[in-house]
C-alpha cells in the first residue's frame, strides 16, 4: 500500500514537472540540477533553490526599494541587481523569471521608471509562482522518500 | 546511470565567482568527475591562492566579480607565469566583452550555466593536452 503510494507521489512529481516545463517556468537546466544529486548529495536540487530563493529575496527587496525612492535615477544600480537575479535565476533554470528580468533591463537601460515598475510587479509575480511550485515540488519529493523509506521494511513481512 | 565519474580525478580545479549558486553548482559538477575543487569569491582570492603555491590544472573563472574581476585576474595570473587551462565563464555576452575576457589570456570561454556536456569536453581537452 505505502509503495504504491510511493509510486503515486512519483507520478504527480513527474506530472507537476512537466506542467513546469510546458508551461516555460522551468528549463532544461533545472534538469542539470537534478542530475547533479546523487547519495552523496540527496539534497542537492533543494539547497540550490533555497540559495536560491534567499538571494532572490534580497534582490526583489532592493529592486522595490530603489525604485520606491522619490529621487529614484540610478538604473546603474537596477541593471545590476538585474543582472544578478538574470545569472542566479537561468542557472536553476527559472526560465520565465530570467525572461521577464530580461525584459526589466530593457526598461531599465531606457530609464524607464513606468516601465520598470511595472516590470517589478511582473517579476514579483512570476518569483511568487515559481516559489510556490517548487515548494510543492520538494513536498511531493520528501513525501514520495517517506514512503519509499518505509516501504522497504513492509517487503520482509 | 552510467556515470564519466573519476575520469579526471586526477585532476584539480579553482572555482572563481561570488555567486553562492554558481560555486555550488559547479564545484558539484566538478566533485562528480572527480576532481579536487577549491572554490574563491573573487579574482583577487584566486591570484593570492596562487602566491601561496598553489597550482589547478584547470581554473573557472567568472568575469564579474567584486574587488578583482575576472579579466584583470587572468592578466595576473598570465603575467604570474601561471600555465593553467583558464576557462572564462559568464552570463554577460556581448562580443566586445567575450573579446576582451579572451584576450586576457582565456583558454576558453563557456556562457552561463555551464553544462555537463561542456565541461566533459573541457576536461577531455586537458587530459589529453597532459598523458600520463
Amino acid at each position: 500500500m505505502l509503495g504504491f503510494g510511493a509510486d503515486l507521489l512519483w507520478a504527480d512529481m513527474n506530472r507537476l514537472l512537466a506542467f513546469l516545463f510546458h508551461q516555460g517556468v522551468l528549463d532544461e537546466q533545472f534538469l542539470q540540477l537534478q542530475q547533479l544529486q546523487d547519495h552523496t548529495s540527496p539534497n542537492f536540487v533543494s539547497e540550490v533553490v533555497n540559495i536560491y530563493f534567499h538571494e532572490s529575496e534580497k534582490l526583489l527587496n532592493n529592486l522595490r526599494s530603489l525604485l520606491m525612492e522619490r529621487e529614484f535615477s540610478d538604473y546603474k544600480k537596477i541593471e545590476i541587481h538585474l543582472n544578478q537575479f538574470i545569472g542566479s535565476s537561468s542557472s536553476i533554470g527559472a526560465k520565465r523569471v530570467t525572461s521577464v528580468c530580461i525584459a526589466f533591463r530593457a526598461a531599465s537601460e531606457q530609464d524607464n521608471r513606468a516601465g520598470c515598475l511595472r516590470a517589478l510587479e511582473m517579476l514579483e509575480h512570476e518569483y511568487c509562482y515559481l516559489k510556490n511550485k517548487l515548494h510543492e515540488l520538494f513536498q511531493i519529493e520528501q513525501q514520495r522518500a517517506l514512503a519509499a523509506g518505509v516501504r522497504y521494511p513492509m517487503q520482509h513481512q | 546511470m552510467a556515470s564519466p565519474q573519476n575520469f579526471a580525478s586526477k585532476l584539480t580545479a579553482l572555482v572563481v565567482d561570488d555567486h553562492k549558486i554558481y560555486q555550488k553548482v559547479h564545484q558539484k559538477m566538478l566533485n562528480n568527475f572527480g576532481v579536487k575543487s577549491h572554490v574563491v569569491e573573487n579574482g583577487k582570492e584566486a591570484v593570492d591562492i596562487h602566491w601561496h603555491g598553489k597550482k589547478f590544472d584547470l581554473i573557472l573563472m567568472d568575469m564579474d566579480m567584486p574587488i578583482m574581476n575576472g579579466i584583470e585576474a587572468t592578466k595576473e595570473l598570465r603575467a604570474m607565469g601561471v600555465c593553467s587551462t583558464i576557462v572564462g565563464v559568464t552570463s554577460r555576452s556581448t562580443e566586445e566583452e567575450i573579446l576582451k575576457f579572451m584576450e586576457a589570456g582565456l583558454d576558453d570561454y563557456q556562457e552561463k550555466p555551464l553544462t555537463i556536456p561542456k565541461l566533459t569536453s573541457i576536461l577531455h581537452k586537458i587530459i589529453n593536452s597532459n598523458p600520463i
